[in-house]
């Protein structure tokens, strides 16, 4: 185990402090309280205001906790949550587009359909909701999986889903970085035959990936020539994830 | 996009206004919304300020405009859905409302409408107007009004001030206001008032006289679906083409234009709507009767309504009151996370139980508690709950009219909530159905208006834009179906009797 970090430990101590009753502090209790150099102190309490983990009291200049610490434990996203956000838009891209959405969020290293919408041609379709993808086959997977700075793609290992399947790591990393660039990915006959998808990233408040919206069917309606998909397509999902992405309060851009 | 044209909806709500943008697919181009006050001036009062509400109205209107980046141009038509039975009454001279609007809720015409009854008697409003005497209607309030504000009665009957409900207040004033508005209401809107006659869709005299409402104040009753009239400066030359009440368009907006559509919208609370055709039909189940909608010079088509008080907002007390979620839509992550409700039921009979019981001695209950429960238990309850006094409104309408039930097209926000639409298919039996776009109160709205402007050719038309969005058929089988129906009565039954005397409800 590496040393541990003073400085780390020190604004833990001083969290602790601010978080153990309703009152404020100042820096010169909270010196003393600690046995802390009063320059050390707030040091950390510049840093730890400039990250939103403190607020200053402007009047009486004491300390208390900030309300982005206080949102850090439950910004986690319900998936209903993320459903109820997404779908009116999710409705209006199924319409425009005439095909299948989906949104999909990570589950297990796999991608969990958290919401569905009926390709509006009334034929018999069945709810997908709850249905778990493979990551690297699908377009929203992979757009999960760009978004993901803790998953490697040259240390998992890559099933064959279909015969177009990405299995090769370096290649995957490849298209990996070319969705992180172009905000969507797309899928041409490598999760299912005869199917593509395309798919773009879904952001919440703090600008993070929680999920990607996409479209879904057959390859002859999503690509000419089996190896672009039409960029009408692309522009009306890329439209959709900004929208719910907006609803999310993510900043415009 | 200058070429192509749009239809703007208007959705004036309870809490808030909004407005959507539609395209010829009924798909949404863009949205804006906007909260208005609501003033509590008394317990069991309700009021609404009438300009804040036209205000919201102008800039909701422009900042869905803006959103799309569209101008007046682009707009074919705009229409109108409203929250209904709300009441306003303005100086036709000034435009300025002579109280704060009343609103639905708003209880002070309780005694008032014992009154009516006494005077008039129950059985002749319900055959005249199909309302029974509540204290939600509009015509009610309006006397209410003439009665408690400083020579109201006699500006009335010189015709100094306009009587309308919320549809009606628009409508004035985008077509000109005190330059020339017209004063006119929807058939649906009317139909909410007790003052119209459901077979001749005008005001009813007799009752008119009974009650001593001048008929100066009254707005004339037109159809659904026409052009009221061009918008003048704001939206200039934009025709006001369409108008309902907001259940009325949802039914709309669902298509449910066959006798036997039945469509249910999952708010605060529930309106259940089934299209009974051309001719109204008496409940004798506890069901209102009123006017679905009507096209033009089409004959009216008639509906059969059932309410329910508590649906979405026995979430939100789950969420506001005990704390167990932190947001509604949370209740189906916890209630999914076991198989059953584990043998407990919730009657959410805050304030009495409606259709098809109308008892207002009863108040909620949860039975069947034991050591077992948990809360993600009573959180399924909660959503069952919806799913089977659903089931009790559907059940007293078939037993009026011998429909058979093929499928329920449900709307509304709860429809996100997958867990609660698979509820429903096993509580009743059929297939549920949500359709594309789940926004149907607005896009209704907007079919009215467009209709009336040839921007969609007929009623067939719009069917052709109807899509299933998704569907939840029934995954349980006969016998459980009925246990679970048998428990949830019994725990109704236990709900009943339980306020002893009139005064200490609350």
């Amino acid at each position: 185990m590496p040393g541990r970090i003073q400085s780390v430990e020190r604004a833990a101590a001083i969290l602790n402090l601010l978080a153990s009753g309703n009152r404020r502090f100042g820096v010169v209790e909270l010196s003393r309280f600690l046995d802390l150099p009063k320059g050390t102190v707030h040091g950390i309490l510049a840093t730890l205001q400039h990250i939103g983990f403190v607020e200053q009291d402007r009047v009486t200049g004491k300390y208390q906790l900030g309300a982005s610490l206080l949102h850090l434990g439950n910004s986690y996203l319900d998936v209903n949550e993320l459903r109820t956000r997404a779908i009116n838009w999710a409705d209006s891209l199924a319409s425009r587009s005439r095909e299948a959405v989906q949104i999909g969020t990570q589950h297990d290293g796999k991608v969990l359909i958290v919401h569905h919408v009926f390709r509006p041609d009334d034929s018999a379709q069945s709810l997908q909701v709850g249905v778990l993808l493979p990551s690297h086959a699908t377009a929203l997977g992979k757009v999960l999986l760009a978004n993901d700075p803790s998953r490697d793609p040259a240390e998992e290992d890559w099933a064959l889903v279909t015969g177009l399947t990405i299995t090769d790591p370096s290649r995957l990393e490849i298209e990996l970085a070319q969705v992180l660039v172009a905000g969507w990915a797309q899928e041409i006959g490598e999760a299912v035959d005869g199917e593509a998808a395309i798919a773009a990233p879904i952001r919440d408040d703090r600008n993070l990936v929680v999920g990607a919206i996409g479209i879904r069917g057959a390859i002859e309606r999503f690509s000419y020539d089996r190896q672009h998909v039409r960029p009408e397509l692309v522009a009306l999902v890329q439209d959709a994830a900004r929208a719910v992405s907006r609803d999310l309060g993510a900043h415009r851009g | 996009m200058t070429t192509m044209s749009y239809i703007a909806a208007i959705d004036q709500g309870t809490t808030s206004t909004r407005c959507i943008v539609f395209d010829v697919n009924g798909s949404i181009v863009s949205v804006a919304q906007k909260e208005h006050e609501q003033f509590f001036p008394h317990p069991g009062l309700v009021e609404h300020d009438a300009l804040e509400i036209w205000a919201n109205v102008q800039e909701v209107v422009q900042g869905a405009l803006d959103e799309a980046a569209l101008t007046t141009a682009d707009i074919a038509a705009i229409g109108i859905t409203n929250q209904r039975e709300t009441t306003v009454v303005w100086d036709k001279a000034t435009g300025r409302p002579v109280y704060n609007a009343i609103v639905w809720q708003d209880t002070r015409t309780d005694s008032l409408v014992k009154q009516l009854g006494e005077m008039v008697g129950p059985e002749r409003f319900r055959e005249r107007t199909g309302l029974p005497l509540a204290t939600y209607f509009a015509g009610p309030k309006l006397l209410w009004l003439l009665d408690n504000v400083d020579g109201l009665r006699e500006r009335a009957e010189s015709g100094e001030v306009l009587f309308g409900t919320i549809d009606t207040w628009l409508i004035w004033n985008l077509t000109g206001g005190v330059q020339g508005g017209r004063h006119v209401t929807d058939v649906t809107n009317a139909s909410r008032t007790m003052l119209m006659n459901l077979e001749s869709l005008d005001w009813d005299e007799t009752i008119l006289t009974r009650m001593n409402i001048p008929a100066a104040v009254l707005p004339v009753i037109v159809s659904s679906s026409e052009v009221y009239g061009l918008c003048a400066g704001f939206l200039e030359g934009v025709p006001v083409a369409g108008a309902l009440g907001d259940q009325h368009a949802a039914l709309f907006g669902q298509t449910a234009f066959n006798t036997g559509d039945i469509k249910s919208t999952y708010g605060t609370g529930s309106f259940l709507l089934l299209n009974t055709g051309s001719k109204p039909v008496q409940s004798r189940h506890g069901l209102i009767t009123t006017v679905a909608y009507k096209i033009g010079d089409a004959p009216a088509v008639y509906a059969l309504e059932g309410s329910i008080a508590v649906t979405g907002a026995l979430v939100q007390w789950f969420r506001d009151r005990m704390g167990i979620i932190s947001k509604a839509s949370e209740i189906e992550t916890l209630a999914a996370s076991v198989d059953d409700n584990g043998g407990c039921y919730f009657v959410p009979a805050f304030s009495g139980l409606f259709a098809p019981y109308w008892r207002s001695d009863a108040r909620g209950v949860i039975a069947g508690l034991t050591g077992y429960i948990t809360k993600a238990h009573i959180a399924r309850a909660v959503l069952e709950a919806s799913a089977w006094q659903t089931r009790e409104v559907v059940d007293a309408m078939l037993a009026d009219t011998g429909v058979e039930l093929s499928e329920l097209k449900v709307d509304g926000g709860m429809t996100a909530n997958n867990l609660l639409m698979q509820l429903l298919a096993d509580a009743l039996d059929v297939t549920v159905v949500r359709p594309m776009v789940a926004e149907t109160t607005s896009l209704g709205a907007a079919y009215a208006a467009g209709l009336a402007v040839g921007f969609w050719p007929d009623l067939d038309s719009l069917r052709a834009n109807w899509h299933r969005a998704a569907q939840w058929s029934p995954a349980i089988d006969e016998e459980r179906r009925a246990h679970e129906y048998h428990y949830w009565k019994k725990a109704v039954q236990r709900t009943l009797g339980w306020v002893e005397n009139e005064e200490s409800t609350r």
